[in-house]
């Protein structure tokens, strides 16, 4: 019962961002803003766990192909598509949802809480427009980006770490790299991406938006967003998986 | 004019308006008087659509706003200043783009013509030099003073203060007293104003309605006060004993019968006079 009472009032919300906005100008003002914030203020750490999801999976795959039957460009086929099919979309999105997660919930559950929000609707402004509208579009532009670096940097790290191990050679790996390369894994990877930056950013918009209380609450509210982001996440992706890449 | 009837209101089982009604005269400082807890807060938001009351029709200028949609609320807010009691200035922003942040949304100035009007306003409010401090760099009674700046930089057909003086030192809160009512007279405004400073009912007190427990007890003006035999109002407005000697004195003196300073010292001691 209480799941169809979020649900509902979530729908609402997000059909509730859909109006005329008052001032074209100012809201892309705010897109822009929030897509630094999101996209720019996010790309440390994005880098730092692609790189090394990349060469650890490098250095494991190399650890279980135990049989000197199995050509070494296998390991780099096999870094390839964990890292294009799930390391970057999934791992990525669901630190996402921490990192830029927690921030959407505790910065609109901090404007609720200290009326800042009910000053933009007193001014005639849609709060959900001019407010949540322009986060869930900066997560949307700026997360698949953020999911394509990812890619590039997790093969890129896997490169050096197999070259630093003394595991195979940069020719070798390269070569790996272009055998059996399906497309249209990439394609399922941006399904997947904009699915989960959808994710991250309405979930903790709901629940910052709606909060009640004081400081507690906003703490309280932004590490739930968090976690059910996450399940969310993981759920969305069993489902695409079993939809999309299904033979 | 802002006319409003039967509201009812109440969280849960809790009944926070019960049956309020009153009109707001325009051109006038209409203020809403209470205890702390009596609903004031909760009435105006209840006034302006931040809270849905559960009962009740709001009328502004001839129009039912309980009617209204969406849109049309949106449009009417636009006419609309409110000051918060907690200020709720927008933390990630200097004084500048707070007060600046209306002009920005609903009027297409140049920035030098914005500039110019945020800087107009901080001054009536005895504000100056703060505009690039942020609201966390301010003391709560200058925060206040911005507030009432946003409130009014877009020259509001409504103005709503919850509590505009609260916080502030006798002196800056006449001076912000003075400033609604001279707004308010300046561009015939509807201004509500929410206080239990005694100092603020007695200068702006023109049309008062007094709460409490979330009922109607008492309305009237600043004159009737001093004469009301309202027990609840009396003891609400004059707590002190000095207050309730003013009063009397007050009394005595319309009466005509307080005629030398000798019954002045007798009434300060408390003595009765004979
Ligand atoms: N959002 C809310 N949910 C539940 N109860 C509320 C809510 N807001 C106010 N109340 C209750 O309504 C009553 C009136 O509150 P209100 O804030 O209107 O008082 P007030 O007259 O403004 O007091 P003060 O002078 O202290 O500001 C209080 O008992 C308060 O507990
Ligand atoms: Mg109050």
């Amino acid at each position: 019962m209480l799941f169809f009472n979020h649900f509902g009032r979530y729908l609402l919300m997000l059909k509730g961002m859909f109006t005329r906005p008052e001032n074209m100008r100012m809201y892309w003002k705010e897109l822009m803003h929030q897509c630094v914030e999101i996209g720019v203020g996010s790309l440390g750490i994005v880098i730092i766990i692609s790189f090394f999801m990349g060469a650890v999976s490098a250095v494991q795959t190399s650890y279980q192909l135990v049989s000197p039957l199995i050509p070494l460009t296998t390991i780099a086929q096999i870094v390839r598509d964990t890292v294009i099919l799930e390391f970057a979309p999934t791992v990525v999105c669901i630190v996402l949802a921490g990192v830029v997660g927690s921030k959407i919930a505790s910065e609109l559950g901090n404007m609720r809480v200290s009326e800042q929000i009910d000053a933009f609707e007193i001014m005639g402004i849609n709060t959900k427009g001019y407010l949540i509208m322009p986060k869930i579009a900066a997560c949307l532009i700026t997360i698949p980006m953020l999911v394509v670096l990812s890619m590039v940097l997790g093969i890129l790290g896997g490169r050096l770490a197999g070259v630093a191990t003394g595991i195979l050679s940069t020719a070798t790996y390269d070569m790996g790299l272009t055998l059996n390369f399906v497309p249209y894994n990439v394609f399922f990877a941006l399904v997947k991406a904009y699915t989960f930056a959808f994710i991250i950013s309405t979930i903790p918009s709901y629940y910052g938006y709606y909060v009640k209380g004081g400081a507690l609450e906003i703490g309280r509210s932004s590490t739930k967003s968090v976690v059910v982001s996450c399940v969310m996440i993981l759920f969305a992706d069993y489902i695409l998986a079993a939809l999309l890449l299904n033979k | 004019m802002i006319e409003f009837k039967n509201i009812k209101k109440s969280f849960g089982d809790k009944v926070v308006l019960d049956d309020v009604s009153h009109v707001m005269e325009t051109g006038k400082a209409n203020l809403i008087i209470g205890q702390s807890g009596s609903g004031k807060t909760v009435l105006q938001k209840c006034l302006v659509g931040l809270f849905e009351p559960d009962e009740g029709e709001i009328i502004y200028d001839g129009i039912s706003f309980t009617d209204m949609n969406v849109e049309e609320r949106k449009l009417l807010r636009q006419q609309i200043g409110m000051l918060f009691q907690g200020s709720a200035l927008f933390d990630s922003m200097t004084v500048e783009q707070n007060i600046m942040f209306p002009l920005d949304m609903f009027t297409s100035k140049s920035f030098s013509e914005k500039l110019k009007r945020v800087n107009e306003v901080l001054a009536r409010v005895n504000l100056e030099g703060v505009n690039k401090k942020y609201p966390a760099e301010l003391s709560g009674g200058m925060k206040k003073r911005v507030g009432i700046a946003r409130a009014i930089v877009l020259n509001p057909k409504f103005l709503f203060c919850d509590e505009p003086n609260s916080g502030l030192d006798p002196q800056t809160s006449m001076v912000i007293d003075q400033l609604i009512l001279d707004i308010t007279r300046e561009f015939n405004m509807t201004t509500v104003v929410n206080t239990h400073d005694m100092n603020s009912v007695m200068e702006m007190g023109e049309n008062i309605l007094y709460m409490f427990e979330g009922k109607t007890e008492w309305t009237g003006n600043k004159k009737d006060i001093i004469f009301s035999k309202n027990e609840r109002l009396n003891s609400f407005i004059f707590a002190s004993e000095f207050l309730q000697d003013a009063k009397d004195m007050r009394m005595l003196e319309a009466k005509g019968k307080i005629s030398d300073d000798r019954d002045m010292d007798k009434m300060l001691k408390g003595d009765k006079l004979d």
